[in-house]
């Protein structure tokens, strides 16, 4: 069993969990992810490593609400334990000294893209991050990236903090107006990801993203989690999570993220439902 | 030996009928009582030259523990079968009898052959049901530590006879749960859950650790794990699953076996939203291929609700690689077999599959497995439309713990090279068995390699010779 040691709510929707993993923390490096479970009835959800602690042996998960298993974790509190943290899994962030690099964190993804803005900063990096979220209430770590960054750009969609943008536009901006780009990384949903890729292949700048595919087991054995790439059908938990995003089928990807909806959302309900139960009881 | 009748059939096992067994998960034959077994066990007419044993991959006494059972000496029978069979509970369900034991026996010149393997099931569950067993005197700790990688009936092997030779020995194994494709992969109709946990359960309780949610080759390489332990086993199985590289096959509604498997049987899905693992339920559901996991998905697919649950495969009923049993009660529960049919591809509509479009092939030429080679007929195509397609066309080793461990030779397939006689691989120090040295096969087999690696691990620890 794996002890939450430390809650902290970021926004509305985002909670970060610090757990207890010896086993992840020996080898754990900036870009790899764990299966987490939260209860033995649970599903396998796959959760970026933002953060490490080698000595008190623990990982931190920044956890986003989006349905049942989500939910369900963000209500755990310190103390309760998860099911499964199993991981390192999937291969590291490859850092280089590359010169000047962009960093891309939207919504949940700010949360990943920070121990790589990081690496790439220690690296001696010239790091240009950019933050987006639909909202003010939904950003967070504004703070951490800054302090990891040359520079840091802040958008929201209905521009109720920062600018009033997707995270596109400056990245358009900044492509446009300088050449000395090396390299893109951006972590987000799936379709800031492509509109990423699209941008950046007009410049012909290489773009890394870290792809979030429906997993199981983590370990290459389902196959459950495999994108089509020009390079043909690859299972993200092993040959990823990193991707070279201008290789990506994104329509293949989005379409088999939607395949459960219908499933995810009973499972929300008789969830609510049961909760509902449980407060009035 | 005095000269008895045969009875030429074997004793009737009952089993759950077809119609109902469709709309649960409970195991399909019930097994036998004592007087059915003793009844089985007494057609045996006690070979002088018992072939049953020769066909057995791990040399098992048949006809001694048949005879026991004839007498109605179940502790003694069972105890000559543990001799060379940990396992028998399982093998006495999955092994492929009609190939082996059952294949070769003498009566099958004239009537049906000894029910070795029902036999074999009846006393492993007749010890089941005394209790718990009781721990065997252990030697004295040797002191030494030996890892052992996946928690299959390979590792659960050779964990448990070096742990009977005092030395102490750690299992770890990637997912939450022990047994290896005995909990993720075979349904539990075929396979009881409870079944594979009491045999873990007792392999912990020689003093055996295991650690879950430890992937070898990321949480730790194989390298550093010889920096804590003397020796290490590799029964990693063959979990990478096939695809087969026709279009459509990423589209949503098409899983491969494992992860349907994975899905019901692990993740219990079958029993969503209780478990909150989601799998779709379609109407109609494909399966592609013609093994064990073909079947297992075929069948599961009924169990999930489907309407009709089809096979396609390209050869005949003849090259099928099921167990017969497998494939009778898959008809007998009315899955359609479309043989001689090769899909071409998968065409779907807003992102799911909607239907395979197939060829017709007719048997040629004998291939290098000796098997007649299917050959398309051109222009046969045909579509059938469905809502799921499962893949079950086979697996190979998975790359990480080669990809991490760069002295470890491995053959084409990803296969681990090992010395057959000590199952030693490339690298010293590090042993390995089961489906990562062969390539997907049986239980039996993996179990015979692990038997033959304990030994030879052994000998390693004591002299320390590679
Ligand atoms: C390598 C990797 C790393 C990840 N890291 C993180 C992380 O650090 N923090 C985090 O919050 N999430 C992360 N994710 C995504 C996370 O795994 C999913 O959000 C989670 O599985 C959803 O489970 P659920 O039961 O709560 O929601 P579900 O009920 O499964 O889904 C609810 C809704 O979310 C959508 N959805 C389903 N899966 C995903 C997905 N993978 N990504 C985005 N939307 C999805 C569905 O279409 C559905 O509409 C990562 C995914 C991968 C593959
Ligand atoms: C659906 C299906 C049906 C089958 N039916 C039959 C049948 O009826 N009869 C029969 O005889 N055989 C059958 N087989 C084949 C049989 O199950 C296998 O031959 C047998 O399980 C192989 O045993 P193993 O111990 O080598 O590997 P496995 O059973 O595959 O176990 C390997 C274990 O290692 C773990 N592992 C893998 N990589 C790592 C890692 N890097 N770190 C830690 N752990 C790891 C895996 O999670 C797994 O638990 C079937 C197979 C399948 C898939
Ligand atoms: S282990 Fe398998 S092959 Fe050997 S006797 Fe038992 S059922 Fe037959
Ligand atoms: S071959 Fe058949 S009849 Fe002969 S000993 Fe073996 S089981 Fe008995
Ligand atoms: S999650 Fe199963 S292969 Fe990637």
């Amino acid at each position: 069993m794996y002890k939450i040691l430390k809650k902290q709510v970021l926004s509305d929707l985002v909670t970060l969990m610090e757990v207890s993993a010896p086993q992840v923390t020996r080898k754990a490096q900036a870009g790899q992810f764990v299966i987490v479970r939260a209860y033995e009835e649970s599903e396998r959800i796959p959760l970026t490593i933002a953060d490490f602690d080698r000595a008190a042996q623990s990982v931190t998960l920044v956890i986003q609400q989006v349905g049942k298993s989500t939910m369900q974790m963000c209500q755990m509190n310190e103390g309760d334990e998860f099911a499964t943290v199993a991981g390192p899994l999937g291969h590291p962030t490859e850092i280089e000294k590359y010169g000047t690099v962009i960093c891309i964190g939207g919504g949940v993804g700010i949360a990943p893209v920070y121990p790589i803005a990081r690496a790439l900063k220690e690296a001696g990096n010239h790091v240009i991050s950019i933050i987006g979220a639909r909202n003010q209430s939904l950003l967070f770590w504004e703070e951490k990236m800054r302090a990891v960054s040359d520079e840091l750009i802040v958008t929201t969609d209905d521009g109720s903090y920062g600018r009033k943008a997707l995270v596109t536009e400056p990245l358009k901006e900044i492509l446009t107006a300088r050449q000395d780009i090396k390299k893109v990384w951006a972590i987000g949903p799936a379709i800031m990801m492509k509109f990423v890729a699209a941008t950046t292949k007009t410049f012909n700048v290489p773009t890394i993203v870290s792809l979030n595919t429906i997993m199981i087991d983590g370990t290459g054995m389902c196959g459950g989690c495999r994108v089509l790439t020009t390079d043909g059908a690859q299972f993200v938990c092993v040959d990823g999570p990193e991707f070279d995003a201008h290789r990506v089928d994104w329509d293949v990807m989005m379409s088999r993220m939607q395949f459960y909806r219908a499933e995810e959302q009973a499972a929300v309900e008789q969830w609510k439902h049961q909760c509902n139960l449980a407060s009035a009881a | 030996m005095a000269k008895k009748t045969i009875v030429p059939k074997k004793t009737p096992m009952p089993e759950q009928p077809a119609e109902e067994r469709i709309h649960n998960y409970n195991e399909v034959p019930y097994g036998y009582t004592e007087e059915q077994a003793i009844a089985e066990a007494k057609r045996c007419i006690e070979c002088a030259k018992p072939l049953c044993m020769a066909g057995c991959p791990v040399n098992i006494n048949i006809p001694g523990f048949l005879k026991l059972i004839a007498d109605g000496d179940f502790r003694g029978a069972v105890n000559l079968v543990k001799e060379t069979n940990a396992l028998p509970a399982i093998t006495g369900r999955v092994c492929p009898q009609e190939t082996q034991c059952e294949g070769v026996c003498t009566l099958c010149k004239k009537f049906e052959p000894v029910g070795v393997g029902r036999l074999e099931r009846f006393v492993a569950d007749w010890e089941a049901a005394q209790g718990a067993l009781p721990v065997p005197p252990l030697p004295p700790p040797t002191g030494k530590k030996v890892a052992v990688v996946g928690s299959g009936p390979a590792g659960l092997t050779v964990a448990a006879d070096l742990a009977r030779l005092g030395h102490h020995v750690t299992i770890f194994e990637a997912l939450h749960e022990a047994g290896g494709v005995l909990v993720y992969g075979i349904p539990e109709f075929r396979l009881p859950k409870a079944i594979v946990k009491r045999e873990v359960e007792y392999v912990c309780s020689l003093g055996v650790k295991l650690v879950k949610d430890f992937v070898v080759g990321n949480a730790a390489t194989v390298d550093e794990l010889l920096e804590e332990f003397d020796a290490i086993f590799l029964g990693s199985g063959a979990g990478l699953p096939w695809f087969l590289g026709i279009p459509g096959e990423n589209l949503g509604g098409v899983y491969s076996a494992n992860e349907y498997l994975t899905r019901s049987n692990l993740m219990k899905a079958y029993r969503f939203p209780e478990y909150d693992t989601p799998i779709a339920r379609g109407q109609r559901v494909i399966t592609i291929g013609g093994g064990n996991v073909a079947m297992d998905a075929a069948r599961t697919a009924l169990r999930l609700g489907a309407k009709e649950s089809i096979i396609v495969y390209r050869r005949s009923r003849d090259e099928m690689p099921a167990r017969a049993e497998e494939i009778h009660h898959a008809e007998q529960e009315g899955i359609i077999f479309n043989l001689l049919t090769t899909p071409v591809a998968l065409h779907g509509a807003n992102g799911r599959v909607t239907e395979m479009e197939c060829l017709k092939n007719e048997l040629g030429e004998p291939d290098a497995s000796g098997r007649r080679r299917p050959v398309a007929i051109k222009d046969s195509n045909f579509c059938i439309p469905t809502d799921i397609v499962v893949v079950a066309v086979g697996q190979s080793p998975s790359p990480l713990i080669p990809k991490t461990t760069p002295d470890l030779k491995v053959a084409k397939g990803g296969v681990v090279t090992v010395e057959e006689q000590t199952m030693k691989t490339s690298k010293k120090g590090v042993f390995a068995g089961g489906d990562v040295a062969t390539g997907g096969a049986t239980v039996i087999l993996a179990m015979g390699q692990a038997k033959i690696a304990s030994k030879a691990i052994d000998e390693y620890l004591k002299t320390g010779a590679w």
